[in-house]
């Protein structure tokens, strides 16, 4: 037993959601209590699908177990293959349903219906969503996919797109128009908009793009083992992931490497007004695939430092860790909410690049956010077209990211300005609406409400450095430093007191700090 | 309705019943407003990831601050014992009240795994008490989906807090079901100025401010979905003040006239307490119901709410209903309701979505009303909705609110008139 008070996946039989979802001529039939069906609007409103995922939910209650919830699921089956007459089928159980032990499966196959049906054994007291959504695309492909000619030109099938994705739909037009430029063609991008008939077509593709290995690596090795197809290895989200992907693909097929069209990000961060983006601190956490890639870019392409490294599905924890290793760092794997908290607390970078989860952490400790995986809120199915794989991909991420920050320049005004009671720190960057507030230490002299405030922990704990005290003139001092380096300063001062065995820091030693940690 | 030809109610009218794919939430949803409601209550449920990943979805967004609720997820290791599950269960209480010693009362919340799996959340609970006691009380209820649908989660937990109240002898009003605070504070105020007091409420804010409840003790519910807390009050010989539900500006007048008449109060004074909020409440809601007038509304199961929201748009604000559908039709709580609505609607007890949606289409009520998994499927197809959920999240009880509560109906029907100009005319 395990308190958890939000979780980053789902069960694993949302995963197996999110492919049915994105798929059209297939049906889910899923042995499940009365409630699971809120699943739905994850799909409805959260990504606003203008249809009701393909799901048929047996829904039992408490009085149906008495009775016969084998039979229930039996009508359901035939009902839903009646009423929505799909070319193929799979068929589940929830949290609940596994319990009862019915074998969905050996009571879908006695009823003969005319078209697949594939069972899923999702087991949902040891897994999650990414294992439900590849354990789901892998049981799919090795069912309908068949050996078939290659098709005449060179094609490719992208793979690894679901429902409720982050970007997943924006990334599938990218990647098309990229491959293209390269004389490729896609012969099936599947789960997104694939039918049952097309994953039997996918075998007529020279290779496979394994666009996000949680929801497709093990459907890659499938059809590299079964069909010959080789896959990609490299996730093009970053300017050098994008071409290094080109580089493999241009291997794999002998054709010529495209140019870099509408490439702008390189010329964005080594323009002037970036330069203030140097070294900034950034703690990244979310999927494995998106947190290695956001890590490489942060720190090769915009010159950021990273500071924490992390994901929340175990299965990537391996190429994680490796991660981490080149930059220093020991990663953080873990799908415990508090814990991803405390260590943003404890490491207070200066920017958080996270999932949904962390933009709820970060607006509680008040540091800039942007968000880089799933889980996702409904804000971050944006209306425009905003892919975060191939160039277009870089050049989004290099605006998301920069926006939460302060700008370069003003970021220097305010430090040299910081005691106006009306352009101060507390009131935000210039370019966000809807923020503007008086100074604090002029309503309250002793509350900092800068959102900043790192001398009360909000997580309830106390400061990593309890033997360490700062004088009261040094703290005053302190807090005139900007909200958006406070953390970094207090951090090496307090690193530097300790290191000099100084007990009480006062406003020399945090000088002397500075002094010390210039560059 | 015209003067000339007699009313007739939905009182006699036959219920259609269905059982088949129920497109609803669990009980568990309830904890979303209980949490805040009480505010030393923690809510643990015993239960999978899917209970969390519910909790999370349900409220549409999470809640910045620390919610007064979790899930002790179950594990592998433990569907194979139950004795181990039971000193875990142990372990993440102690560590969550060290955690939070602001917590005054723990409820352990059954779900449908800790159900299947007969986890005795009654027993764990006992045995908990006893170890906190008297800093913490420990209770327990199901949120399950396989006991309970969606509102009966409240019910749930009002249930298993009646036999733990205090007994008394004294005669005092007891008003029963979770309101927004500043609903709760007018109708304190109104009940007061009638002369109505002493008043309690369950659930009260604070463990401090529990109710004791006894034969002299009179209830009255404000929420149509409480029937087993209905039962168990009068189990504990406490006597049902019945009424309309408050509802709408006549919801809301013939509620306190039933008060008042139960409590022997100066009906002159009643009605001259509620003059003024009865006019305000009737100005505003006819302002809103220009809106609504002659617009057909189809309501899917959700809430319960249902038919006394059915009642207070047909009469109130000239809606025609076409299908009034509540996932649990308690006759004798809803008889006052069911003798106001007027004949009409089909009126529909539990659900077969399918068949409900072909009926919904066929129907093209101008506005549906349904849950968040229907609502964009159905706009895309045409039809304006109103989110269910949306009716337990929003203050829309008694006088004040009553405008509010048309506003809820009134926009969706603006907004596509906006959106749409052509389709209005």
């Amino acid at each position: 037993m395990k308190l958890t008070l939000w979780t980053y996946e789902g069960p694993p039989h949302v995963g197996a959601m999110r492919v049915a979802t994105a798929m059209k001529g297939l049906h889910y039939v899923l042995h499940a209590p009365q409630g699971d069906t809120y699943a739905d609007l994850l799909f409805t409103m959260i990504e606003r699908r203008n249809h009701r995922p393909p799901v048929t939910y047996t829904t039992f209650q408490a009085r149906d177990l008495g009775a016969d919830t084998a039979n229930l699921f039996k009508d359901a089956a035939r009902d839903a293959y009646t009423r929505f007459q799909p070319q193929a089928m799979i068929v589940g159980a929830s949290c609940t349903a596994e319990l009862i032990q019915d074998d969905p499966g050996g009571l879908a196959e006695a009823l003969n219906l005319p078209i697949p049906v594939i069972p899923l054994d999702l087991p949902s007291y040891s897994r999650k969503e990414n294992f439900g959504a590849d354990e789901t695309f892998f049981q799919i492909v090795k069912v309908l996919a068949k050996p078939l000619p290659r098709t005449e030109g060179v094609s490719c099938n992208l793979i690894g797109p679901t429902a409720l994705g982050f970007r997943h739909r924006d990334d599938v037009t990218e990647l098309t128009r990229l491959l293209g430029s390269m004389g490729i063609s896609v012969n099936v991008c599947a789960p997104l908009d694939a039918t049952p008939a097309d994953i039997a077509r996918l075998g007529a593709a020279h290779f496979n793009v394994l666009m996000y290995p949680e929801t497709a690596e093990t459907a890659a090795r499938h059809l590299e083992k079964a069909l010959g197809q080789p896959f990609t290895k490299t996730v093009p989200i970053g300017t050098q992931a994008t071409r290094d992907f080109l580089a493999e693909v241009a291997t794999l097929t002998g054709l010529a490497l495209p140019a870099d069209t509408g490439l702008r990000q390189p010329w964005y961060a080594a323009s002037v007004d970036s330069t203030y983006l140097t070294g900034k601190r950034v703690f990244i956490f979310g999927d494995g695939t998106h947190a290695i890639a956001a890590a490489r870019i942060a720190a090769r392409e915009i010159g950021f430092e990273v500071v924490g490294l992390g994901c929340y599905n175990r299965e990537q924890a391996r190429p994680v860790r490796a991660a981490a290793k080149a930059y220093g760092l020991e990663a953080l794997i873990t799908d415990d909410y508090l814990e991803v908290e405390a260590e943003i607390a404890r490491l207070q970078p200066e920017l958080i690049l996270g999932t949904q989860m962390e933009r709820h952490i970060a607006k509680r400790l008040g540091i800039p956010c942007a968000v880089i995986s799933a889980p996702v809120h409904v804000q971050d199915f944006p209306a425009r077209y905003s892919p975060q794989m191939g160039f277009e991909g870089a050049n989004v991420i290099f605006d998301t990211w920069v926006h939460p920050l302060v700008m370069g320049l003003e970021e220097h005004l305010l430090t040299m300005f910081r005691e106006d009671f009306e352009f101060h720190d507390a009131a935000g960057p210039s370019h966000h609406g809807a923020k503007a507030s008086a100074r604090p230490e002029a309503l309250a002299e002793a509350a900092d409400a800068s959102g900043g405030d790192i001398f009360e922990q909000k997580t309830g704990q106390e400061p990593a450095t309890g033997e360490v005290i700062w004088l009261a003139d040094a703290e005053r001092e302190l807090k005139k430093i900007p909200f958006f380096v406070r953390g970094k300063a207090k951090r090496n001062t307090e690193k530097f007191a300790a290191d000099k065995g100084v007990t009480a820091i006062s406003i020399d030693t945090l000088y002397e700090a500075k002094a010390h940690y210039a560059r | 309705m015209s003067l000339d030809t007699p009313f007739r109610s939905c009182t006699d009218t036959p219920v259609l019943k269905e059982r088949g794919q129920r497109e609803v939430f669990c009980g568990l949803t309830g904890i979303i407003w209980l949490h805040r409601k009480m505010q030393d209550a923690f809510f643990l449920v015993v239960g999978s990831r899917t209970c969390a990943h519910l909790l999370q979805a349900a409220a549409g967004v999470m809640i910045f601050a620390e919610p007064r609720f979790g899930t002790a997820i179950l594990e592998e290791k433990d569907l194979a014992g139950l004795a181990d599950a039971n000193m875990e269960l142990d372990r993440e209480v102690a560590r969550l009240l060290s955690r939070r010693p602001d917590i005054k009362q723990l409820f352990l919340v059954g779900s449908c795994p800790s159900e299947v799996i007969k986890i005795d959340l009654a027993r764990a609970a006992e045995r908990l008490d006893g170890i906190h006691a008297p800093n913490v009380r420990v209770l327990n209820f199901s949120g399950s989906g396989i006991e309970t649908t969606f509102t009966e989660g409240e019910d749930a937990c009002l249930e298993a807090m009646v036999p733990a109240l205090p007994a008394t002898d004294a005669a005092e009003l007891l008003v029963v079901g979770a309101l927004p605070d500043v609903v709760e504070d007018q109708m304190l105020s109104l009940l007061a100025a009638m002369g109505a007091g002493p008043v309690r409420t369950l659930p009260a804010r604070r463990s401090t401010e529990l109710p004791a409840v006894g034969p002299n003790t009179r209830f009255i519910l404000v929420q149509p979905f409480l029937g087993a807390t209905h039962a168990a009050l009068i189990k504990r010989g406490a006597q049902h003040i019945s009424a309309p539900f408050p509802f709408g500006e006549e919801g809301s007048t013939l509620w306190f006239h039933a008060v008042a008449a139960a409590l022997g109060l100066d009906r002159a004074k009643v009605d001259a307490v509620l003059a003024a909020p009865r006019a305000r409440a009737q100005k505003s809601v006819a302002a809103v119901a220009e809106t609504l007038r002659g617009k057909s509304i189809f309501f899917f199961p959700d809430s319960q709410l249902e038919i006394p929201l059915a009642r207070f748009l047909a009469r109130e604000c000239g809606m025609i209903p076409v299908e009034v559908g509540t996932p649990y039709l308690h006759r004798e709580l809803m008889a006052p309701e069911l003798a106001l609505l007027p004949h009409g609607p089909t009126i529909s007890e539990g659900q077969d979505v399918e068949l409900q949606l072909d009926r919904a289409r066929a129907a093209r009520a101008d506005l549906t009303v349904c849950g968040l998994g229907l609502a964009n499927p159905l706009e895309a197809e045409g039809l304006t909705t109103k989110w269910a959920i949306e009716l337990v999240f929003t203050p829309v009880h008694f006088y004040e609110q009553a405008a509010d509560l048309a506003g809820l109906f009134a926009r969706p029907i603006r907004r596509h008139a906006l959106l749409t100009p052509e389709a209005a005319e």
